[in-house]
């Protein structure tokens, strides 16, 4: 399985990545990680006649703090994500479902970038973006733009992305001091995409929540955010009334296909459940209850 | 299409080879240097059965092209054994019968090498975590956590002597 000829190129900067970018056009075709861009040429799904190699690029890898944020450049790897002691204390979600996202080997190519630029509703990062509320810096010939990971996926494979720009770095706004938050996903094996995953966060003051976010991976054409279960949290003690409502708008919302991983109805009904564990797990953590 | 000259070390010796920017680093170890010992299993990004060290990480071979490892450092399992003294990671498998076919174990090998790099006192769980990229399809993995136990504790005995 050998894909398709193309020329490689391998870029220092963002300024000659750009150029790259902007002279090839729908002939080139970006390489972060290469885990899932890789497979797919392999299949001839992509035939890009140049790749574009962003690891050599300077100042596109790193977890930085700012004041009020969390910066993540996007050629970081799921490795260094997971072994962040930075993430682990601020923002412990990522580094909870870089565990969960494909294995070892993989998780040392393959980009945190890569994985919000990607479009597969099956990635795991975007619903994990969706409810820390994070934008993404896109850089283009005429300037950057940040668009908000809660609008940027449009449809499988179809994101906000113009052809002509890239994906710098993903800020985070510094999770609320006590907020809780988890990811639980169903799969089948290491290495397996989700059958249903569900990301929560949620804050307590007094006994109730007075903010919360949820969004699911895999059960739609992208990752969905999911108002409508947050609202069920709010103002309340969280308990299983509120769980079970919150459960329901998730199942509502979830639009997932039959395929290997199981019927329409079973995997609805796995993203309630993971959202119930989700939530339960996020309560268990929230300081401040 | 043009070949591109690209320059690395593969176990510690220089080489310098024209490949085309499409060939895989696994046909290039494989086919253009004789370095068989690591395998393709699927060839799709799953069974781990390529697996090498690239610049100090552990990569699937069949997901990386070799251009990529231009200026890198490459180690496969060929790199492992000092002369005929086998490695304590293969001294292991022998010992403690983690292979049946042996086509996971180049893989496994050079996987678990890293592992210990990164870990050198691993809990078997972590070691399940550990090789959780690499597939084997007889053994049930039992012997296979017993061989890198094996090698972690000889290892680390050997450095404690010196220490
Ligand atoms: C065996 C296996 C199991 C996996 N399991 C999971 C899993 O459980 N969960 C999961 O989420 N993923 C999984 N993956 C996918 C993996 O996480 C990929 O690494 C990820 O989806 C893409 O990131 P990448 O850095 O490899 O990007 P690439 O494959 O290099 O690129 C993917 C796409 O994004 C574009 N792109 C990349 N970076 C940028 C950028 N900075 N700016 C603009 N465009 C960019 C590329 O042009 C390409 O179109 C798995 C992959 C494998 C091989
Ligand atoms: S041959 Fe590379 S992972 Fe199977
Ligand atoms: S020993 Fe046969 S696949 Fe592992």
């Amino acid at each position: 399985m050998t894909p398709g000829a193309f020329e490689y190129h391998r870029p220092n900067t963002v300024e000659e990545a750009l150029a790259l970018i902007e002279r090839f056009g729908d002939e080139g075709k970006v390489l972060a990680g290469g885990h899932s861009l890789v497979p797919m040429m392999k299949l001839r799904l992509a035939e890009p006649a140049h790749l574009i190699d962003i690891n050599a690029v300077g100042g596109l890898r790193g977890i930085r703090g700012e004041a009020g944020a969390i910066v993540i450049g996007a050629a970081t790897t799921q490795s260094e994500i997971l072994n962040s002691g930075m993430l682990l204390e601020k923002c412990p979600i990522l580094p909870e479902a870089a565990a969960q996202i494909a294995d070892p080997q993989v998780r040392n190519c393959g980009t945190i970038g890569g994985n919000c630029a990607n479009g597969d509703p099956g990635n795991d990062d975007p619903a994990i973006m969706m409810v820390l509320d994070a934008s993404y810096v896109l850089r283009g010939p005429i300037g950057e733009r940040q668009v908000s990971a809660r609008k940027f996926y449009q449809g499988v494979y179809t994101t906000a992305l113009e052809e002509n720009e890239l994906l710098i770095e993903i800020r985070i706004p510094a999770p609320a001091k006590g907020a809780g938050m988890a990811y639980r996903k169903l799969k089948r094996k290491v290495g397996d995409y989700a059958i249903a995953a569900a990301a929560a966060v949620l804050s307590m003051s007094g006994g109730r929540c007075t903010d919360a976010a949820i969004a699911i991976t895999n059960v739609g054409d992208t990752a969905l955010f999911v108002p409508a279960a947050a609202n069920a949290l709010q103002g309340t003690p969280v308990d299983a009334t509120a769980i079970a409502a919150a459960a329901q708008a998730v199942m509502a919302a979830a639009e997932p296909v039959e395929d290997l991983r199981g019927t329409v109805e079973y995997r609805t009904a796995m993203a309630g459940q993971m959202t119930r564990q989700a939530i339960a797990s996020a309560l268990s953590r929230a300081v401040g209850s | 299409m043009a070949s591109q000259k690209i320059s690395l070390t593969i176990n510690g010796e220089p080489v310098e080879a024209e490949v085309e920017a499409r060939t895989l680093l696994i046909h290039f170890l494989r086919e253009e240097r004789r370095l068989t010992g690591p395998h393709i299993g699927c060839e799709t990004s799953h069974c781990g059965a390529c697996t090498v060290d690239l610049n100090g990480k552990s990569v699937k071979a069949c997901t990386v092209f070799a251009v990529q490892a231009d200026g890198g450092d490459v180690l496969t399992v060929e790199g492992l054994a000092k002369g005929a003294e086998l490695h304590p990671l293969q001294e292991g498998f022998v010992e403690h019968h983690g292979l049946q076919c042996g086509y996971c174990t180049p893989g496994m090998l050079t996987r678990a090498y890293r592992l210990l790099q990164e870990n050198p006192n691993p809990s078997d769980e972590e070691i399940r975590m550990g090789i959780s990229g690499n597939l084997c399809r007889c053994t049930g993995y039992q012997n296979i956590v017993k061989a890198i136990r094996y090698a972690a504790d000889k290892i680390n005995q050997a450095e404690g002597a010196e220490g």
